[in-house]
This record gives C-alpha cells, sequence and structure tokens, in this order.
C-alpha cells in the first residue's frame, strides 16, 4: 500500500494550495506565478498522480531556488473528472477566477483535444503533457498549443522501425482497445512498417472494447490467424487479462509480441510475477537508466513522495521544467510572448536535451525501447535504449500538409 | 319503467359473440340487442363471461366468432378509442380518473379529446370547454367539488365524476361495468337514480354488469343472464326472477349471491 | 456476469428499487476479496474461504445502506431511491479510492487452478471450467432457496404482487432487508471470483453496471432463470461476435437487448409489470397556476439573471468572468433536465438514454459546421431539429413501452448513437464503399473518441457576454415554452396517459401517439441543451453521448423533485454548482454524495418538496392544501 500512502499526503497538500487560492482569489500574493494544471486525479488517479507529484516536486525545487523571474511559482490544480466539458469549465476558472498564467497538464485525448480548441480561441497559453493524439499539434493544431510527450504515432514509428529488422516477422496480428487511440496506434504501426518492410502482411486485428476486453475470446481469435508476431496497444486492466490468457492459453510462444506504451511502469507494475516476458516495448525504465541528472532526479523524487517514479512523473516534472525554461526565456508572463518564446525552445531534462519544435509545438522528447524480462518477481525492461524523439517526427512538408492554413 | 319519451332504436346488436380461451368457451353465441333510452343489465355468477362479454363490445378483446355492430355499423376489431370516438362511454368496476388533475379538469380532458383538442400546445388547457365541464358537473352533483383534486375524492363522488367524463363524448351507449361495486347502499341507489334520469334524458342505452341484485331489479329495463358463457335468460325482471333455470342457478348455487367481493 | 446480474434481478422483483450502486457492490466485492486473498488465499482452501467471506461483507454492506438510507424512502415517489444509490456510489468510488490506492489491482491465480487443461485439442484455463460450474450452482442453490424455504416463497410472492405479502402481515422490512443482502452478497461474490480473471480497479463499478442491467432485462426483469439465460446468450454472443465482427465488440450487447425489447418487451422470460403498483407515494397535486410569490420569485430570478453581465461589467470584481461561464453551464444543464422531464414528470416515461439527443444534437451541428462549413447560426437550429429526429426515430420503438423496460430501451439506443459516434461507424461505412484516405483508413468522420473540435459561434455571438444572452435567452424561453405545452391540452394530455391509461384509452386518446410527439418534443429541447453546450465549449466528444451523462440528466430532475415543473430547474441549478463547488476539492465525490443522501433522506420529495413542508408554506411558496407527506 506504499503508494496508496503516497497518494494521500499528495492529495493533502495539493487541496491546500487549491483550496487556499480557491477561496483567497486574488489576495494572496501577487508576486507569485500561477500555473493551472488540469487533469484527471478521479478517474485515472493511478496514472496522474504521479504526473502531478513530479510536478510539485518540480515547483518545490524552482521554489527553493529563489523561483522564475524572481518570483515564486505556484502550481493550482484540479480535477477534469475524465469529461472534455469539464476541462473547458475548469480552463475557463482558473484563468478568470485563480488568475494563472497558463494551463497545463491532461492525460486523455479527448480532453488534451478540448483543451487546445479552447487554447485557440481564448488565446491563452496550453502545454499539454500526455495527452497522445496526433491531432494535437497536427491536424487541430494552432499557435497557443504544445506538446511534450511523444505521440502515438511517434511511439509506433519506434517500434516499427525497430521490429522491421526481424527478417522472420511477415504475418502480423494486431489487438487494440476500439477507440481513437487504439485505432490511431494500429495505423500508425501498420503504415510504418509497411512503408520499410513492403513484404509484410497485417493479417487481422482485434478491437476489445476499452476496458471490457473478454481477453479468453480475444486471445482465441488472435491464434486462429496464426500471426508470426502480434502488435499490442492494450494496456490497464485489460493488458492485465491479455497477458495472463495469453500465457496461459499459449498465444506468445514462438511469436514476437510488440507492445505499445506495455513497459510503462504504470502498465507494467501491476502484474508483477506476471508480466509478459520477451516482448518489444516502448516504456520507462526508471530503475536502470544510469545518466547523473536521472539519477538526481529518481533520487529527489524518492525522497519526496517515498515512492519510485513513472512514466508520469517524469513527464509531469520535464513539463515544469518546459514552463521555468520558457517562462525565463520570455521574460514575462505576457501570453503572446510565452508562445514566442515556446517556440524552438530547448532546455536539459532528466530524460536528455528537448526541443519544442517551431514548425509544430511537438517536442523532441524521446521514448525507451527495450525487451520486457521478468526481475525479482517484477517486470523490467532490458536491452533497452532512449530513442530521441527528432527521428521519429513527420517532416516539415508533411506537417505542413497536415496543419493546413493553420 | 316510464319517461321513455324517445323513440326507441336499436343502438347496439351483438349476434353470436364466441371466444375461447385456450379452449374454454368463455362466451358461446351470444347475441342481444339494445335500445336507446333502456338499461340492460347482465349478471350472472363469477366466470359466466360477463367481463369477456363486455370487453368484446368495447373492444379490448376481439371476438373468434360474431359480429358487433353500433347504431348498425360494426365496430367489430376496433380499438377501445375508436369505438369511445363512435359515440360509446364507459365506467369502470374499480374507477379510473385522472388523479392528478381537478374534477373539472377531469371532464375538460375529455371534452378537449372529443374535439380533438389533445394535441393542443399553447392555450392552457383550464381555458377549453370550462362551460361545457361545469354543466356536465351540475348534472352529476358535483359542481360545488369541482376544484377538488381526484386524488383525495370520496370513491362515491369519484363514481360520479367518471359518469361525467363518460357523457363528454355525448355518447350512444354507455358501457357500465359494476357501476356500484364497493359503495354504500344508499349511494348505490342515488348513483343509479342518477344514471337512470340522464339516461332517460338524453336517449342513451346503457348495458351494465352488476352483483347487486337489489340494484339490478329496481333500475333495469331488462335483464340478460350468462351462464358458462351462455345466455340462459333474457327479459323483463319480472320474468327473469321466475325463470327456473335463473332460480336454479342462483339458489341452487346460492353461495355466490352477493357473497362476491366487491 | 450471471452472478451480479441475478442479485440486481432479485432486489429489482421484489424491492422495486433500481440499484445503481449494484455495480459499487461488485467493486467492492473484487477489493475486499482481494485483500482477503493476499492474506489467506495462498491455499486452496483459503482462496474459497476469502471469496465467501468478501461475498458476506459486501451482502452486511448492502444491509447497511438498506437500513440507513433506502428503508426511510420506500414512501417517497417511485425511481427516488436511485438517487441514493447514486450517492453511494460516489461514496464507495472515493473510499474504494482512500483504502486501496489507485493503482490497478492484478489478483493472483487461483490456488490449483492455475494451469490450463487440453479439452478438444484446446487449452482451456482450469479456472474457466471451475466458473463454468460456478454458476450454475448458485443458480441451482437459488432454486433451492426460493422454492423450499418459507424465506422462498415470500421472497416469490413479493416479487408477483407486494400489497398482497404485506397484507398476510409479513415484516417486509426485514424481508426487504433480506432480499438486499442476498442481492448484495451475489454481486459481491461475482467480484470476488473474478479476481483470478481480472482484479480490481476503481472503474470496474460503472463497467458492469450497464452490463448487469441489460443482462438482467433482457432475462426480465425479477426472473432469476431469465438472467442466467442471458448470461450465457451473452457469453456465446460476446465469443462469437468477437471472431465474426470484431469491431462489434461495444454495440452488440445493445443490440440485443434492443431487438428483445422490441419483440418481447418484458424480457425472455418476464412478465408484464403489474399496473396498479406504480405509485406507493402520495399522488401529484394538480397543476396550478403559479402563486404570486413563486412568480415573483422566478421574474426575480430571470431579471438577476439578465443584469448579471452588466454586473460583471460595472463591478468585475464582484461578478467574475468565471461567473458567468457557470450560469451559461447551469443553464444548459436547467434546459437538459427539464426537457427529460418534460416526459419523466407529466408524461411518466423515465428515459435513461436521454443524452442521446443532447450529444446528437451537438454533433448534428457540428457535423454541419465541418462538413458543410454552415453559418452558427444555421448550425445551431440543426441541433435541435436533428436531436428532434433523432428521438421521432428511436421514440417510434420506445414509446410502446412503459417503466424499466422503456428505460432500458431508451438507453439501448442511446448505447448504440454512442457506439455510432465513438467508433466512427460513417467512417468506417465509407470504407466500405470504398472511401477512405490514401493508406485505406477510414476516414475521419465523427472523429470517434478524439470528437469534433473547434467549433465556435461566429463572430457577434462569440464574446462572453454575447453569448451569455444567446444561452440565458434561449434557455428561459424555452423553460416558459415548455411550461406552457404542459399546461396546455397537450401536457394534461400526457399526465392523463400516466396517471390512468385504462381512462385516457376510454376517453379516445391515442396515448401512444402522444408519448410519441412528447418524446421528440423532448428531443428537440434537449438538443438545443446540446447545441449551447458545443458551441460554450468548442468541440464535441462522445462523452455528450454516454451513459453517466444520461444519469447525471436523471438525477437532477429526481433531485430537484419529480412532481414539480420547478423541480429539474432547481434540481439541475443545485447539482452543477455543487458539483462546481465541491470539485476544486480531493474527494470531492465523497462530499458530494454525502451531500447527495442528505438531501434525499431530508427532503424525500425533492428540493422542490421543500416548498410543501412547513416553512415553505409560510413563506407562501406553496398553497395550503398541497401538504406533503
Amino acid at each position: 500500500m506504499r503508494s496508496s500512502k503516497a497518494f494521500l499526503t499528495t492529495t493533502g497538500a495539493v487541496a491546500a494550495i487549491a483550496a487556499g487560492v480557491a477561496f483567497g482569489s486574488a489576495s494572496a500574493a501577487a508576486e507569485t506565478i500561477r500555473i493551472g494544471d488540469i487533469n484527471s486525479y478521479t478517474r485515472l488517479p493511478a496514472h496522474t498522480v504521479p504526473y502531478r507529484q513530479g510536478a510539485i516536486l518540480a515547483i518545490e525545487e524552482f521554489n527553493r531556488s529563489g523561483g522564475v523571474l524572481g518570483r515564486q511559482l505556484e502550481f493550482i490544480s484540479h480535477d477534469d473528472q475524465g469529461k472534455p466539458g469539464e476541462a473547458v469549465k475548469v480552463a475557463e476558472r482558473l484563468f478568470a477566477r485563480d488568475e494563472v498564467v497558463l494551463i497545463s497538464g491532461s492525460l486523455f485525448s479527448h480532453v488534451g483535444l478540448a483543451l487546445t480548441a479552447y487554447a485557440k480561441k481564448s488565446k491563452r497559453l496550453y502545454i499539454a503533457a500526455e495527452p497522445l493524439a496526433d491531432a494535437l499539434v497536427w491536424a487541430q493544431g494552432n499557435r497557443y498549443t504544445f506538446r511534450l510527450r511523444p505521440s502515438t504515432y511517434m511511439q509506433a514509428a519506434m517500434l516499427a522501425a525497430e521490429v522491421a529488422k526481424v527478417e522472420k516477422a511477415k504475418r502480423w496480428a494486431t489487438i487494440a482497445p476500439n477507440y481513437a487511440y487504439g485505432k490511431d496506434a494500429v495505423a500508425a504501426f501498420q503504415r510504418v512498417l509497411t512503408e520499410l518492410r513492403p513484404d509484410v502482411e497485417f493479417v487481422g486485428s482485434q478491437w476489445p472494447a476499452l476496458f471490457k476486453i473478454d481477453a479468453g475470446a480475444e486471445v482465441e481469435a488472435l491464434k486462429r490467424l496464426e500471426p508470426d508476431a502480434i502488435y499490442n496497444v492494450t494496456f490497464g486492466g485489460d493488458l492485465a487479462k491479455f497477458a495472463r490468457e495469453g500465457k496461459l492459453r499459449g498465444l506468445f510462444e514462438g511469436r514476437l509480441m510488440v507492445g505499445l506504451l506495455t513497459g510503462e511502469p504504470e502498465y507494467l507494475d501491476p502484474l508483477k510475477d506476471e508480466a509478459p516476458e520477451g516482448w518489444l516495448v516502448t516504456g520507462y525504465p526508471w530503475y536502470d537508466i544510469e545518466t547523473p541528472e536521472h539519477k538526481v532526479f529518481v533520487a529527489a523524487y524518492q525522497q519526496r513522495w517515498d515512492d519510485y517514479p513513472r512514466i508520469g512523473s517524469v513527464v509531469g516534472y520535464n513539463t515544469m521544467l518546459a514552463i521555468k525554461a520558457m517562462l525565463e526565456r520570455a521574460g514575462s508572463t505576457d501570453t503572446e510572448k510565452m508562445v514566442d518564446a515556446m517556440e524552438g525552445l530547448s532546455f536539459d531534462a532528466p530524460t536528455g536535451p528537448i526541443t519544442f519544435r517551431a514548425i509544430d509545438h511537438q517536442a523532441t522528447m524521446g521514448a525507451y525501447v527495450g525487451w520486457t524480462a521478468l526481475r525479482d518477481g517484477k517486470g523490467v525492461m532490458v536491452d533497452w535504449k532512449y530513442l530521441d524523439g527528432v527521428g521519429y517526427l513527420p517532416s516539415d512538408d508533411e506537417v505542413r500538409k497536415l496543419r493546413g492554413g493553420q | 319503467m316510464s319517461g321513455a319519451q324517445h323513440e326507441c332504436v336499436p343502438v347496439l346488436e351483438v349476434e353470436s359473440l364466441s371466444r375461447s380461451f385456450g379452449g374454454v368457451r368463455a362466451v358461446d353465441r351470444v347475441s342481444f340487442t339494445l335500445f336507446s333510452s333502456e338499461l340492460l343489465a347482465m349478471i350472472g355468477p363469477n366466470g359466466a363471461g360477463k367481463t369477456t362479454c363486455f370487453n368484446m363490445v368495447n373492444g379490448q378483446l376481439r371476438p373468434d366468432a360474431g359480429a358487433v355492430r353500433l347504431n348498425g355499423r360494426s365496430i367489430l376489431g376496433l380499438p377501445p378509442r375508436s369505438i369511445w370516438r363512435l359515440g360509446v362511454g364507459r365506467t369502470f368496476q374499480i374507477t379510473a380518473t385522472f388523479a392528478s388533475m381537478t374534477v373539472r379538469e377531469n371532464v375538460q380532458m375529455a371534452l378537449v379529446s372529443y374535439h380533438r383538442r389533445s394535441r393542443a400546445l399553447w392555450r392552457p388547457a383550464r381555458d377549453h370547454y370550462f362551460d361545457e365541464a361545469m354543466t356536465l358537473l351540475e348534472r352529476v352533483g358535483m359542481d360545488r367539488q369541482y376544484d377538488r383534486a381526484c386524488g383525495v375524492l370520496a370513491y362515491g363522488d369519484l363514481k360520479r365524476v367518471e359518469l361525467a367524463v363518460a357523457l363528454a363524448n355525448e355518447p350512444r351507449l354507455l358501457l357500465m361495468d359494476e357501476p356500484t361495486a364497493g359503495m354504500a347502499p344508499r349511494e348505490r341507489m342515488e348513483l343509479m337514480q342518477l344514471t337512470t334520469e340522464i339516461v332517460h334524458e338524453r336517449n342513451i342505452g346503457v348495458l351494465f354488469t352488476e352483483h347487486d341484485m337489489d340494484v339490478v331489479f329496481a333500475y333495469a329495463d331488462r335483464i340478460m343472464v350468462l351462464d358458462r358463457g351462455q345466455l340462459i335468460s333474457e327479459g323483463p325482471p319480472m320474468a327473469v326472477r321466475s325463470d327456473r333455470k335463473v332460480q336454479e342457478i342462483y339458489l341452487g348455487g346460492s353461495a355466490v349471491y352477493g357473497t362476491e367481493p366487491a | 456476469m450471471f452472478l451480479v446480474a441475478s442479485g440486481l434481478s432479485i432486489i429489482f422483483g421484489v424491492t422495486r428499487i433500481v440499484n445503481f450502486a449494484h455495480g459499487s457492490f461488485y467493486m467492492l466485492g473484487a477489493y475486499i476479496g482481494y485483500t482477503l486473498v493476499q492474506a489467506i488465499g495462498s491455499t486452496a482452501i483459503g482462496f474459497w474461504a476469502a471469496v465467501l467471506i468478501a461475498a458476506v461483507a459486501v451482502g452486511a454492506i448492502g444491509v447497511v445502506m438498506e437500513i440507513l438510507l433506502l428503508r426511510r424512502i420506500y414512501r417517497a415517489p417511485e425511481l427516488f431511491q436511485l438517487i441514493a444509490t447514486f450517492g453511494v456510489i460516489l461514496v464507495i468510488q472515493d473510499v474504494a479510492l482512500w483504502v486501496w490506492g489507485s493503482e490497478d489491482l492484478v489478483g493472483p491465480q487461483a490456488p490449483g487452478l492455475k494451469g490450463a487443461t487440453s479439452i478438444l485439442g484446446k487449452p482451456i484455463p482450469e479456472y474457466d471450467l471451475a466458473l463454468i460450474a460456478i454458476s450454475p450452482l448458485v443458480l441451482v442453490g437459488l432454486w433451492a432457496l426460493f422454492k423450499l424455504t418459507r424465506w422462498g416463497t415470500l421472497v416469490r410472492a413479493a416479487t408477483q404482487d407486494r400489497q398482497m405479502v404485506a397484507a398476510l402481515g409479513v415484516n417486509q422490512r426485514w424481508l426487504f432487508t433480506g432480499v438486499l443482502f442476498l442481492g448484495s452478497a451475489l454481486a459481491g461474490l461475482g467480484g470476488a471470483v473474478q479476481i483470478p480473471k481480472g482484479g480490481a480497479d476503481l472503474l470496474m463499478d460503472f463497467n458492469i453496471l450497464a452490463v448487469a442491467f441489460v443482462v438482467v432485462v433482457v432475462g426480465g426483469m425479477g426472473s432469476i432463470f431469465g438472467a442466467f439465460w442471458a448470461a450465457v446468450l451473452f457469453g456465446i454472443l460476446q465469443t462469437f461476435g468477437i471472431q465474426i465482427l470484431p469491431n462489434s465488440t461495444l454495440v452488440l450487447m445493445f443490440l440485443v437487448m434492443a431487438v428483445v425489447l422490441i419483440f418481447r418487451p418484458w424480457g425472455l422470460l418476464g412478465m408484464p409489470e403489474t399496473l396498479g403498483q406504480a405509485h406507493p407515494g402520495p399522488p401529484e397535486q394538480p397543476l396550478r397556476p403559479a402563486l404570486p410569490r413563486v412568480r415573483a420569485l422566478g421574474g426575480a430570478v430571470t431579471a438577476l439573471l439578465l443584469a448579471l453581465p452588466i454586473g460583471h461589467l460595472v463591478f468585475p470584481e464582484l461578478v467574475g468572468v468565471f461567473t458567468l461561464v457557470l450560469v451559461i453551464e447551469i443553464m444548459v444543464f436547467v434546459l437538459f433536465a427539464a426537457a427529460l422531464h418534460f416526459i419523466m414528470g407529466p408524461g411518466g416515461m423515465v428515459s435513461f438514454g436521454h443524452a442521446a439527443y443532447f450529444g446528437g444534437g451537438a454533433y448534428a451541428a457540428a457535423l454541419l459546421v465541418k462538413f458543410a462549413d454552415a453559418p452558427f447560426e444555421l448550425a445551431f437550429w440543426s441541433a435541435p431539429v436533428g436531436a428532434a429526429l433523432l428521438a421521432f426515430l428511436f421514440g417510434w420503438f420506445c414509446v410502446r413501452l412503459s417503466g424499466v423496460y422503456f428505460a432500458m430501451l431508451t438507453l439501448a439506443f442511446a448505447q448504440i448513437a454512442w457506439a455510432f459516434v465513438f467508433q466512427d461507424m460513417p467512417g468506417s461505412v465509407l470504407k466500405t464503399f470504398g472511401i477512405a484516405d490514401e493508406f485505406g483508413t477510414p476516414l475521419k468522420i465523427t472523429g470517434g473518441d478524439d470528437g469534433l473540435n473547434d467549433i465556435w459561434p461566429s463572430g457577434w455571438a462569440s464574446t462572453r457576454i454575447a453569448y451569455y444572452y444567446i444561452a440565458v435567452g434561449l434557455s428561459v424561453a424555452a423553460l416558459w415554452i415548455m411550461r406552457r405545452f404542459l399546461y396546455a391540452p397537450f401536457g394534461y394530455t400526457l399526465r392523463a396517459g400516466r396517471d390512468s391509461p385504462l381512462r385516457a384509452a376510454a376517453i379516445g386518446i391515442d396515448l401512444t401517439r402522444h408519448r410519441w410527439l412528447a418524446f421528440t418534443l423532448s428531443g428537440a429541447f434537449t438538443g438545443l441543451a446540446g447545441a449551447l453546450f458545443l458551441f460554450s465549449k468548442g468541440s464535441v466528444f462522445p462523452t455528450t453521448l454516454e451513459i453517466a451523462r444520461s444519469f447525471d440528466a436523471l438525477l437532477m430532475v429526481l433531485l430537484g423533485g419529480v412532481q414539480s415543473l420547478f423541480g429539474p430547474i432547481v434540481g439541475a441549478a443545485a447539482l452543477t454548482w455543487l458539483n462546481d463547488l465541491f470539485s476544486v476539492l480531493s474527494y470531492w465525490r465523497f462530499l458530494l454524495g454525502v451531500t447527495i443522501i442528505a438531501l434525499v433522506l431530508l427532503l424525500p420529495q425533492g428540493i422542490v418538496g421543500f416548498a410543501g413542508t412547513r416553512l415553505g408554506r409560510r413563506l407562501q411558496l406553496a398553497r395550503p392544501e398541497e401538504i406533503t407527506a
């Protein structure tokens, strides 16, 4: 129950901050720079709470070292209940009542897209942290929206590029939750892999309903397709059920298994000793990343929260780093100046240097790709490497086409 | 009975009406004719087929065979609401009124429906057919309680409201299922007296079923007796009373007489 | 699936309570079972003991809910208990989060049943075989309980005729308590036995709830055998459905339910609802012209609403921008709730799927903007029209049913509509005609989960104050129009049909057509609310059509008071405001849940029922004769 205790402490802390501000309104020191945070804290706490912890850690570090532009930062966090309409309302409240200078956060793609549209209309800065939808910076991209985490397309492209090297994997099957993210993830993977390896064949797709998987039936259906390799996009409880049934029913034997996001601690850890072995995945092997920046981050995080970081934690931390760098570059909290400062902004993060591309506002933060294994009764990633996002982004021409006239 | 100043024409003609339920002949070739201004009682022991017969006339049940004509026109297979449009008013054994409406509104609803205004969306309902509703309520003696909710009314009063509602479409025929069920003996006589007066005034024919033999013999112009789905006797009260077959049913099976729950 | 559904079915059959908290009991069963299995479940005996203890514990929680909560409100209007159970859902969600943390718990495998056995050459997990054995065992157990014990006989009698059992002098209270124990324990058992198949997570409650309702309804409310066969049917459908139509997983179930209800309105093995059992509470008061005080209050509120932007311009400190935003949102939901109440109160048709018309309207407008470049003024009005058409279509099937079956069919249609946009079916359909993008990926029409974005009102209407006046003006006008409709013969006819279908037919009213028209009108007003929502948020997503959205509206109507025209207005305003007030706090769901439960207990006639209390009468908000229990 470690995580639960840590969760309580966080909530307490944030509640105090949030409550003080929500009711005290403008009376709080005008000196502070307020950052509005919107995330699905009640709908998906397992993913969003680490994010908030990472962000708070960063804010506290900044404030200890004198703040930004000589002012303290304040992090005001609100729940969007996993509803886009609610998120837009919360954004309005943050700007109007809490007088934040920008908003950041969010995990669900649809929430992110709603905030993207809102940012465009209201001409306020929105830094999307985790939503994966490609459209966020491309088809729906606009001047006021930036995204940190590598998108669905980027992560799928990384996996596709890796598995293209595996000669024998010719017959592919896919399994993905039946909604936009799942479909985009499959489409991107198919597209990139087919370009690299015209000889592969996709023999079938399974589309279980999100969080309602009938794993036994899905596994049987996949077996019937007799693929050489399977590309998995399921996650959370669905992944747990799929991994267990697949193992029991011998689906994974002799097949190349590839999993999008499967290596992230949020998804891998609940599986404990039933974590799949030998899958090629994207994820976050925080335990083995030996760079000094990252070791410092992990130590600080563990000390502050009595818990280990998840992918959400490092994204939250990096987001705040980006905001700090941006504020320093802009020298102002004026929205237009902040947007200008965001474009082309480079900064160093525990995961390596990151740049927000001016052309599409997508950050070059990459992902860790490696193979899953069991260690001490727990799933981990081994033989991994960090792939910089730069190599997996659409070309400038493509971006211009995707973003249309914007 | 006196007071039948109107011309007596057949209102309802029923010919060899039959209906079976799972092999049991609930109603077996029943025929009768009802004239205007006449009260025709349908009696018989439980399970004799009264209700089945009744429901076939009002359109709730489809007969297997036979004919039902209203004013010479076949109404076989028509749904209850169409039969109502042709001039058939109804009251129920257990009163059916709109509990959340006032007495007057109940009558107004029937008038609104009769004048095909039930889909009117704008002018408040309370302004529709106000005077007409009050006139009907006056006739049944409920005009002073016009603004009370039907949900809180005494049972006897509800029966009167139902009568007023049943008159809203200027019916030629009134079907009354156990009109006095659940009422005190004095109330029963009052209600039947009222009904008789109205029927004669407006030249309406009435078909009713009834358990209370005092009511039947006091107010029916004619009586038909059903037993096991068949019409076994029919005629003026005096004739039916002295019919041996009827006596057999009622006296032989004396337990039935008047013991049924209301 | 069967276990959960049979529990729900039993509770409904006897108590007529639509228990929304059933999914939460299932989740609790899983969590408690998980903890116990961790503690003592390392041996086979320990594992099964843990499962049973979890079931009993959840049963006990069901009993607590019955004694503390439901027992006090049996006399309240129909479905009012539903809000109470909804409050319980919220509380349990936060309690579970607090106790067990946010991480998904993956259940350990059952000791002794870890492997797979080969049957006909296919490996079947042993635990699956155990599960296959458990359901019939429970079924036989329940059958024996109901057939062979006196208690069981009473329960069966109560299912058929409650008054009768009461008349026999049976203590109904303990009967109900017992039933809640049994039903909840079955849910808990269902949650606990599935641990080795999945585990426990915080989204389980809602995920299972819809499924359980579908199974119960298809099987027939109150019929245990029905629930069993429906569960078997869905199990088979699921397995083959996945292989034949991998994309169909979301809709299949609801499609089947819709078809079953259309052809067998009472489910496979259910019986028609007994007439005359509908209203345990006191009958509704006749509709009267509003009292002067109430009129003045309404006028004052309207005036205040209209003056608010001026206040914002003059005293920006006092009336912030966000106040305007919040009022717009409140008005949207007031309109939504009032439109639902239009059929639910006077019409007696409880819709569980009204979000279909809310989201449907919003999508109609959004699609027109996206693909036809329609101007705001045109697109806006296409929402009520589109929603009305949708309601016209769905309504044709729905209005033939009544009671819970009506509610479930509306839910089924709403889910089909939801899946339609969620899976972007138009895109898939176009693909089958060869229309797709260069990579053969289906075109994005509804955009699926990612919705349609960046849809804003045109220039003149896009300022906050202009849009505020549009939203407030249209909502108030729509409310007034609905009020006129209800005071007109049409509204009276609807109430007539609700009060006594028998009498309505006997005065020549074609009830089906009136209900159909009411459903369509309600859809149009709901669509209008959807349009206001769309253009205030700038985007639309499938979440606007989901079950939770339908339930929100239902909750607003019930909380406000279904028997009054002001009920939905007050309920929607109160709930939206409370939600906004609490959501800035952590554990806000717990607070909201407790508040809802408190309101239910204090004001069993809904918030507007307050007017009927002594204080309300003294304030001349109600007539002296409008006394509520």
